[in-house]
């Protein structure tokens, strides 16, 4: 498999890399490009953060959890590139240095690359950008002084460079040549190519299967990279949904439903963190089958309808439905999630993620809300949790308790009752089995105060 | 002139721009690369062990266990209890068992998942109780120190107030994992690159491995990607295992850990439960106390007698204990050998009677600052002076002055007051605020570890070398020593070169550790700068016919006698007249003496102090909880560098906070961390930092004659954390009518919160 892109502003080919190899272990091994550091080798710290720039945009991802033929065609910069071509300083470096940003140094690479690709795209929600870069000395103080102190510097013109050089000129690898590795151009590629190898693993933003690789040290033949598959990246608003295709990032969903459910935004700017969300997708989220991914219970809530394909057989059910059994979906062999839609308004929605810490953490709980009152009565309800049970599951008793009912706290009362029948949850590292069943209950009786206006959440609370 | 400047980091522009280089981004050409096989099972005895897989993986050169090591190199900093691979036995899971040795560090860790080791399980003392219970331990049994009468004094007062609080530990994270190398040298000797805070430990380990002199092994540190007491004896295992490796293949050998097995197999902050009973008067004062520490030690002593001490040493913190009782177990569980973390036990100590204040408190439904207030030790200059619980006089106790300083800075009463409406009309989410100090002894308390040498050589340029025995982990401490040598010179620090220590450079070093850094390596490197100025001093005194007093250098220049040469000239004549330009300087800590076993002395040069003002938000609902504000004033003397103190005052409360509420070990119950990467082992992100986060410098001097009248930093304000558990302790209890106590555990996760809040509620 032969792999192109800019690394740095210069061109590279490379052939006869496995096609699990990462970026990081690439730029370090054979490049000898060490500013890029390994933290964690699962995405979570932010040491190997790179800037990777396609038509889309420029946008932090994570090199330890990159495969290489993910960047077919695009272009990367590394904190060696984030400096200009006659090792000038760029903005962000120089104010890490006057604000005291760094301490060991070690995560310093990753914070810069962040810290660049914001300063880029003119994002100061400096907490979010940064949630992913884990710091051990300075308590963060000093790196977001620094990132705040450069929020108006003009943009170095090395930085801009790789949009206007991928343009014009980086032409792509040759592509699927590697026996066991495949890129395909488009769905109907991926479809027919699937429907041959149905035992492939199918990689679009590797942030789970990134571990699989790095982690547990899986040989993954035959797999598919998805990054190739545009027809799969669109969001459409059709008849009062929202189309989404299955290689959607988490950040372009997030963005797509900003305006429109913003509970639901809310809960994905909580998502993991920034460079997780500019690779991972809603379609891999979804057909992972994790009982504690973010998305399946929001989309669940939503009344949310996934939509299936093998070769050229669609077809398509309700989200919930999907979900077997802990980690078992109702998907044939060759089968593959081509995309879900769902309402674009639901007012009612809330979502809420109950993890030991706010950003780039795992649910404990995330219990998702969305309740219709009319009249004073229930005239629908979906809740849906994560974290309760094996799958993403409805708390089917609890909405029976409250469909048909005046919308009072005694009923909500009654329901979050009900709900106790729902659940078996489990005791894992994350919470008791004890906590997650009366936290799903007082998720269910914190939404009825949140609907009434009452302040419910502490990241509401102003210092 | 360069002391006392807020300069940056040395390193900092190589940081940003990612051409610091760390231990693993060094080539080394042809080198071969090293992991561990490790135990599956909490205690066992080997029964087989079968490594023809591993062998046959691909890119494997050697695989070594218990029987290719005949005499099995130790890693222990202490008791000589741990063998470099498992031998018969194994003591927890995560423990070494076999080296593989392959061309990559891929190929190493893949084949070391292929070893095939049968066990015979054996009973495994998981907990507290299980080691009770057993009677596992170190030592032969507690270790206790008294002072007065604490049961008496218990008996006679008017309120008794106990309980028992579990303290839960703390993985180090450092961002760079553990990671050594070795290079054999001509004649069997050999060199080292290791990430540690103890160059001289790892260079005497792999000399006794390689049953070489400590003169044939040279250990290398540039730099530590953190270390955090993680590093003081962690890196034992890695640079044995290479040199081993190295002698044994004539090939250079490198080993890191996945981050994975990083947190499997190393040691972590010291979990332990409190058990207190205090006598107190209506008003809150301590008449006695007594304490028992039930320390979690883990399968081999590592540091854990000096780590348990050092939690009875602070166990008073700011508080004056007339009579205290306090009784130490170091027990020996089959879990990670628990290990040094910044405060080495002094948090463990303080938090205990940070909680103790906290109860007495509320049972007393007093202010807590007005009960901490009332129990501080006498200020400064009062007579007669009090002592410690180790009989230690406190004669520099500014924590009245701090405190009351912080209070007004904070604006403590009033936001107490406005917390206090704002919760009653908030039915949800509740607020707390809380005040805590800090007294945190500084000096080694193994006294002879108190020492410190440098090497600084003048170049006939005029550019200077410096070298000490003090590693960089992040704490700024080569631009600290850098700023006092250069100080003596009257240059600015751009004049000198940092060198990386270098057991070949200056030996014997003490561990980088006990906040003791710049405090020993400060002074070492002064006094060493010292001999280099007196000598010029007196070769241009005598050439202009005055006193080598008379010789002044300052701004880069040395005037004498109404002339003025510029620095460089000096040097070049001093070259030529042979005059040597390069000197040692040697620093031992005066004045301290410590009987251990008595629980009597001096063991501390001086105190450091502190106070934080935390305030919080929980949800009753969830038990989420989040810090608002804190508000920091630390005393750090007159401050060698205050941007570098500051960096290292708001990154330790941080940590501290990060310690006692997000950041939870977990271990099932067959002995297997759970939490044993980022992804489920949470420290704090960027959001956890305080939106308002006030940090000052006291900066009066130290009254100890230590390096610029400073105060040493790097552990102190670890413990400005606590506030935020206190704080945490308030909005709880005000989810309830006072009558329950919250008895929060530590850490304060959501759920401990939403616990403790059902606690007060009477649910």
């Amino acid at each position: 498999m032969t792999v192109a892109f800019l690394l740095n502003g210069t061109p590279v080919r490379i052939e006869g890399e496995p096609p699990t190899r990462t970026l990081l272990d690439w730029l370090r091994e054979s490049r000898r490009l060490t500013g890029t550091k390994e933290g964690c080798n699962e995405g979570d710290c932010g040491a190997c953060t790179v800037m990777v720039t396609d038509h889309s945009g420029s946008r932090a991802l994570n090199a330890c959890i990159l495969f290489l033929p993910q960047l077919d065609g695009k272009a990367v910069r590394t904190v060696e590139g984030i400096s200009g071509p006659k090792g000038e300083m760029h903005p962000v470096q120089a104010a890490m240095v006057a604000h005291h940003g760094s301490q060991c140094g070690f995560c310093t690479p990753g914070f810069v690359v962040s810290m660049a690709v914001a300063h880029l795209n003119g994002a100061t929600d400096h907490d979010d950008q940064l949630a992913g870069n884990l710091c051990r000395c300075t308590g963060y103080a000093p790196i977001v002084r620094a990132a705040k102190a450069v929020e108006g510097a003009p943009v170095p013109d090395w930085m801009k460079a790789d949009r206007a050089f991928l343009s014009a000129q980086i032409s792509r690898g040759a592509g699927g040549s590697a026996p066991g590795a495949f890129q395909p151009q488009g769905s109907d590629e991926l479809a027919e190519w699937y429907l041959a190898n149905p035992g492939a693993t199918l990689i679009a933003g590797a942030t789970d299967v990134g571990l699989w690789v790095t982690k547990q040290l899986r040989e993954l033949r035959p797999v598919a990279f998805l990054n190739g598959v545009s027809d799969l990246q669109g969001i459409e608003a059709r008849g009062g949904n929202l189309h989404v295709g299955a290689c959607v990032t988490i950040s372009a969903l997030r963005a797509a439903v900003a305006g429109r459910l913003p509970s639901f935004a809310e809960l994905l700017r909580r998502y993991a963190s920034q460079q997780v969300r500019n690779a991972a997708t809603i379609g891999g989220n979804i057909a992972n089958g994790s009982p504690i991914g973010d998305g399946p219970p929001a989309l669940i809530a939503l009344g949310a309808t996934l939509h299936l394909r093998r070769g050229d057989e669609m077809r398509s059910m309700a989200l919930e439905d999907f979900f077997l059994d802990y980690r078992k979906q109702d998907r044939r062999p060759g089968e593959f999630v081509a995309g879900v839609s769902f309402p674009e308004q639901a007012p009612a929605l809330r979502c809420y993620k109950i993890s030991k810490r706010f950003d780039q953490d795992i649910s404990a709980v995330c219990g998702c809300f969305n309740v219709v009152v009319e009249g004073g009565v229930v005239t629908s309800a979906r809740i849906a949790f994560g974290g309760m049970a094996g799958v993403p599951k409805r708390a089917a008793l609890a909405e029976a308790a409250l469909l048909g009912r005046p919308w009072t706290e005694a009923t909500v009362e009654a329901a979050a009752e009900a709900m106790a029948g729902d659940f078996t949850p489990l005791t894992d590292m994350r919470a008791s089995a004890a906590y997650r069943m009366l936290t799903a209950q007082n998720l269910l009786r914190r939404y009825f105060h949140d609907l009434n206006g009452l302040p419910v959440h502490v990241l509401e609370v102003a210092p | 002139m360069s002391m006392g400047k807020p300069l940056p980091h040395d390193a900092a522009p190589l940081h940003v721009t990612g051409q610091a280089r760390y231990v693993d981004d060094l080539a080394i050409a042809g080198a071969l690369h090293l992991a561990f096989g490790l135990s599956t099972v909490a205690h066992g005895e080997i029964t087989a062990m079968d490594l023809s897989a591993v062998r046959a993986a691909p890119g494997v050169v050697a695989v070594l266990s218990a029987e290719d090591l005949p005499e099995m190199p130790d890693c222990s900093p202490s008791a000589h209890d741990e063998p470099l691979l498992a031998v018969g036995k194994v003591h927890y899971v995560g423990q070494p068992v076999f080296l593989v040795i392959a061309e990559s560090h891929l190929a190493a860790r893949k084949a070391a998942r292929l070893g095939k080791v049968s066990y015979r399980e054996l009973p495994a003392i998981l907990t507290v109780d299980d080691a009770l219970a057993a009677n596992s331990r170190f030592e032969q049994g507690p270790v206790i120190w008294q002072k007065g009468d604490a049961a008496g004094a218990i008996a006679s007062a008017p309120r008794v107030i106990e309980g028992a609080f579990e303290v839960g530990g703390q993985e180090h994270f450092y961002l760079e994992g553990q990671v050594a190398a070795a290079i054999p040298q001509e004649g069997g000797d050999m060199a080292i690159h290791s990430s540690t805070q103890h160059p001289t430990e790892v260079q005497h380990k792999v000399a006794h491995a390689l049953g070489l002199p400590m003169s044939s092994v040279r250990v290398e540190v540039r730099r530590m990607g953190g270390g955090f007491g993680g590093k003081e004896s962690q890196g034992n295992a890695l640079a044995i295992a290479c040199a081993v490796a190295a002698r044994a293949t004539g090939r250079p050998c490198r080993m890191r850990y996945d981050r994975d097995d990083d947190m499997v197999i190393t040691g972590k902050r010291h979990d332990l439960r409190i058990l207190y009973r205090a006598g107190v008067d209506e008003a809150g004062r301590i008449l006695g106390l007594e304490f028992t520490h039930l320390f979690r030690c883990g399968w081999s002593q590592d540091l854990s007698l000096p780590v348990a001490d050092r939690a009875m040493l602070h166990a008073d913190n700011c508080y004056h204990l007339p009579h205290v009782r306090i009784e130490s177990h170091r027990l020996k569980t089959n879990t990670q050998s628990a290990t040094a973390f910044r405060g080495f036990g002094g948090p463990q100590g303080m938090v205990g009677i940070e909680r103790v204040m906290d109860h007495v408190a509320h049972a007393l439904r007093r202010d807590p600052l007005d009960v901490r207030k009332l129990n501080f030790y006498a200020p400064q200059g009062a007579r007669p002076v009090q002592t410690t619980p180790y009989h230690m006089a406190v004669e520099d106790f500014i924590a009245h002055d701090l405190v009351a300083e912080l209070e007004r800075t904070s604006d403590f009463a009033a936001r107490k007051a406005e917390i206090a409406a704002w919760n009653r009309q908030s039915p949800i989410l509740k607020r707390g605020i809380a005040l805590t100090p800090v007294k945190f002894g500084i000096s080694f308390t193994l006294t002879w570890l108190n020492q410190a040498g440098a090497l600084v050589h003048v170049y006939q340029d005029g550019s200077i070398a410096l070298n000490h025995g003090g590693t960089e982990m992040g704490q700024g401490l080569f631009q600290k020593v850098a700023q006092v040598t250069t100080h003596v010179f009257g240059l600015e620090v751009e004049r000198v070169k940092i060198t990386a220590t270098d057991t070949a450079k200056v030996p014997n070093t003490s561990a980088t550790a006990a906040s003791s850094g710049s405090d020993l390596n400060g002074m070492a490197a002064k006094a060493a700068a010292e001999t280099i100025r007196a000598r010029l001093a007196e070769f241009i005194a005598e050439k202009h016919q005055v006193k080598p007093a008379a010789v002044k250098f300052a701004g880069g220049e040395v005037r004498v006698a109404g002339e003025v040469y510029s620095w460089e000239q000096v040097v070049a004549w001093a070259y030529q007249a042979r005059i040597s330009l390069s000197s040692t300087g040697f620093y031992a800590t005066p004045k301290i003496v410590w009987d251990r076993v008595r629980g009597t002395g001096r063991p501390f040069f001086y105190f450091a102090y502190g106070a934080a003002v935390t305030e919080v938000v929980i949800d009753r609902l969830t038990g989420e909880n989040r810090i608002l504000r804190a508000d920091i004033l630390h005393d750090t003397g007159t401050s060698l560098n205050p941007a570098i103190d500051i960096g290292q005052v708001e990154g330790a409360y941080v940590q501290g906070a990060g310690w006692l509420t997000t950041e939870e070990l977990v271990w099932d119950g067959k002995g297997r961390l759970m939490t044993h990467a980022p992804s489920t082992y949470k420290i704090p992100a960027c959001s956890d930092r305080p939106p308002v986060f006030n940090v000052a410098l006291w900066g009066k001097p130290n009254r100890e004659d230590a390096v610029g009248k400073s105060k040493a930093v790097g552990e102190p304000p670890f413990m400005l954390g606590i506030s935020a558990l206190m704080a945490l302790s308030d909005a709880v209890a005000a989810c309830g009518d006072g009558s329950v106590y919250p008895a929060l555990d530590a850490p304060a996760t959501a759920e401990r919160v939403l616990m403790a809040v059902r606690r007060v509620e009477g649910v």
